[in-house]
């Protein structure tokens, strides 16, 4: 099946009625849930959620709930890149999360969505993937950025690609362990923030009856003739885009709705401004304050997280899927 | 982007024409100008409707087979047809072999293609069945999504199926600072952008929109508009393949 992309056949039932409320609605510039066209519902984010993770954030979109982890391992670089370390993106459309999630390998859907944010945060550089070098062309880390959908109210787009930066942001590296043929990751004690280039959001807007709407609801989605997805760096460039869903966009729309994106990215990017660069400061002194202390005293194996072992086990990566994991952002053409 | 590991080569050259200074690319073109592209209508025996087109070295097969039965039975809609869309690449098509299982990449680009055939598709026409489009890149060279899209609108529109517009599509660059339509291999690895972009010409609807890298508002629109400027041209080479092919029989069947 997941050889060939085929029309989704489920498609959960809107009732008429609320379909065409809506479109009344949006003829008058309201939409369904009293929002105005470009508003972006409630954001909460909650930076380090998952406190085993290096780094991780729950995002709350209104009702859509995304939990981003981050984990690090030290592996050897790809051959053509033997100076930077290796970022993944990966993300899973748990079937908790909608009656429209089903059990299994992640979908196309669930694919796209990894793959539009990886590359939103490749091309701009905004994890400084230079500065995670251990020794050039043998050792560097490598970052994965696991996205997991908790709750499927719309746009999770956006939910996530917030989610992804928080977590990055708020990410510690642990410490890296010389070995005789390599390094082991001691994961007691961290070292240093992960080094950050610039903060990207994504903005997603969809297209209901000629109307652009800003952050669509799951209803919303339901409805929308097409969405487009525009990714926006913290300095106002475009980092990245792509157009999903059926349906099209006049020439025009296309024009306006990225001249809408890059304005309401302010408010994403205020937000991780306003909970998230607070939260890595706070860690940032703790690191700087555990060196200082070491100064002194030389370094006590007492863990901080007992229950946490180093972990020196390499775990097989569980292959369950057809697809094969290839370099993200690496595109053979 | 990527990237080869081996040392960059030159991708634009400033070079003086009548007084001006011009951006040539490494292969000799000017910034707005396509490669030489060559489109065929109905190169498959087998299949409904077929094309083959090529963008410079990019080579890319489209087969639609449709309408036809949908299997399994439960995939199909009552109100319409179900499309079913496979961009794939030869493992023999890039510089290092590409495994023949479908990569994340792949399953990516065949939904996007599948989205922006499903608008121009009268799939209400259909109801009950599939319509199989199948791509193959033969050789790539850069831009072989939007080369893909190309030959499989043409490949619908050989087969019969009824359709609002055909499909053109186009990569855009940004290539040391100079925005550059079709993008080829070498542009894309060192390039700052690459947008591929596909419409419906006589519609003047975006299909297809995807942008890997970085631009700013006002390059993003010269991009737009240097894209569209192009998918008109090919619009103009896939009409003229349609038509050959039509003269063609007719010729055959008179003469």
């Amino acid at each position: 099946m997941i050889a060939m992309s085929i029309t989704p056949s489920f498609q959960p039932v809107m009732p008429k009625l609320k379909r065409y409320t809506m479109e009344t609605l949006l003829a008058r510039g309201v939409r369904l849930d009293g929002r105005r066209l470009d508003e972006i519902r409630n954001i909460e984010i909650v930076p380090g959620y998952v406190e085993k993770a290096e780094g991780s954030a729950l995002v709350r979109l209104g009702h859509t709930v995304v939990l981003v982890g981050v984990k690090t391992d030290i592996v050897a670089p790809f051959p053509d890149t033997p100076n930077e370390g290796v970022l993944v993106v990966h993300a899973e459309f748990v079937p908790l999360a909608s009656p429209t999630f089903e059990p299994g390998p992640p979908d196309e859907n669930a694919i796209e969505l990894a793959r539009v944010i990886d590359r939103s945060l490749r091309e701009i550089r905004a994890v400084a993937l230079d500065k995670l070098v251990l020794e050039p062309g043998k050792h560097v880390w490598r970052v994965f950025v696991d996205i997991y959908v908790l709750n499927h109210d719309g746009n999770l787009f956006d939910a996530s690609m917030l989610g992804s930066m928080a977590a990055l942001l708020v990410t510690r590296l642990p410490t890296p362990v010389k070995m005789e043929d390599g390094y082991r990751v001691d994961r007691t004690r961290y070292t240093m923030m992960l080094p950050i280039n610039h903060k990207v959001v994504s903005v997603t807007l969809a297209k209901i009856s000629g109307k652009l709407l800003v952050d669509p609801t799951y209803e919303e989605e339901q409805v929308a003739d097409t969405r487009l997805v525009v990714a926006v760096s913290d300095d106002g460039l475009i980092a990245g885009m792509q157009k999903t869903g059926m349906g099209s966009l006049d020439y025009k729309e296309v024009l306006t709705a990225v001249s809408i994106a890059l304005n309401k990215a302010k408010t994403y990017l205020s937000k991780l401004e306003e909970v998230v660069v607070p939260y890595r400061a706070r860690l940032e002194e703790e690191l700087s304050k555990q060196e200082k202390a070491e100064e002194t005293a030389p370094p006590q194996p007492a863990p901080r997280r007992e229950h946490l072992e180093a972990e020196t086990i390499e775990q097989p990566e569980v292959v369950e899927e057809t697809v094969v994991e290839e370099e993200e952002g690496k595109e053979p053409e | 982007m990527g990237g080869t590991g081996a040392e960059k080569p030159t991708l634009i050259r400033w070079e003086e024409r009548n007084g001006e200074k011009v951006a040539v690319r490494i292969d000799g073109r000017l910034p707005e100008q396509l490669r030489p592209i060559r489109i065929e209508v109905g190169v498959l025996g087998n299949a409904d409707g077929s094309a083959l087109v090529e963008y410079g070295a990019t080579r890319v097969l489209a087969a639609v087979y449709g309408p036809r039965e949908a299997v399994p039975r439960h995939v199909a809609l009552p109100d319409r047809a179900i499309i079913r869309c496979r961009y794939h690449m030869a493992p023999f098509s890039t510089e290092e072999r590409k495994t023949p299982a479908p990569t994340r990449r792949e399953v990516e680009l065949s939904k996007v293609i599948r989205e922006a055939l499903e608008s121009v598709v009268l799939t209400e026409m259909y109801p009950r069945t599939s319509i199989d489009v199948y791509m193959e890149v033969l050789q790539s060279d850069g831009g072989t999504r939007t080369a893909a899209i190309t030959a499989a609108s043409l490949a619908l529109a050989d087969a019969g199926i009824a359709m609002r517009d055909l499909v053109a599509g186009v990569a855009v660059g940004k290539v040391d600072g100079v925005l550059v339509l079709d993008i080829n291999e070498v542009e894309d690895n060192y390039a700052e952008a690459d947008m591929p972009v596909a419409m419906a010409p006589s519609l003047d609807k975006v299909l297809l929109l995807q942008l890997n890298g970085v631009l700013t508002h006002d390059e993003f629109i010269n991009a737009l508009e240097l894209a569209r400027r192009g998918i008109l041209e090919i619009y103009k080479l896939q009409k003229e393949a349609l038509r050959k092919k039509y003269v063609e029989v007719e010729t055959s069947t008179t003469g």
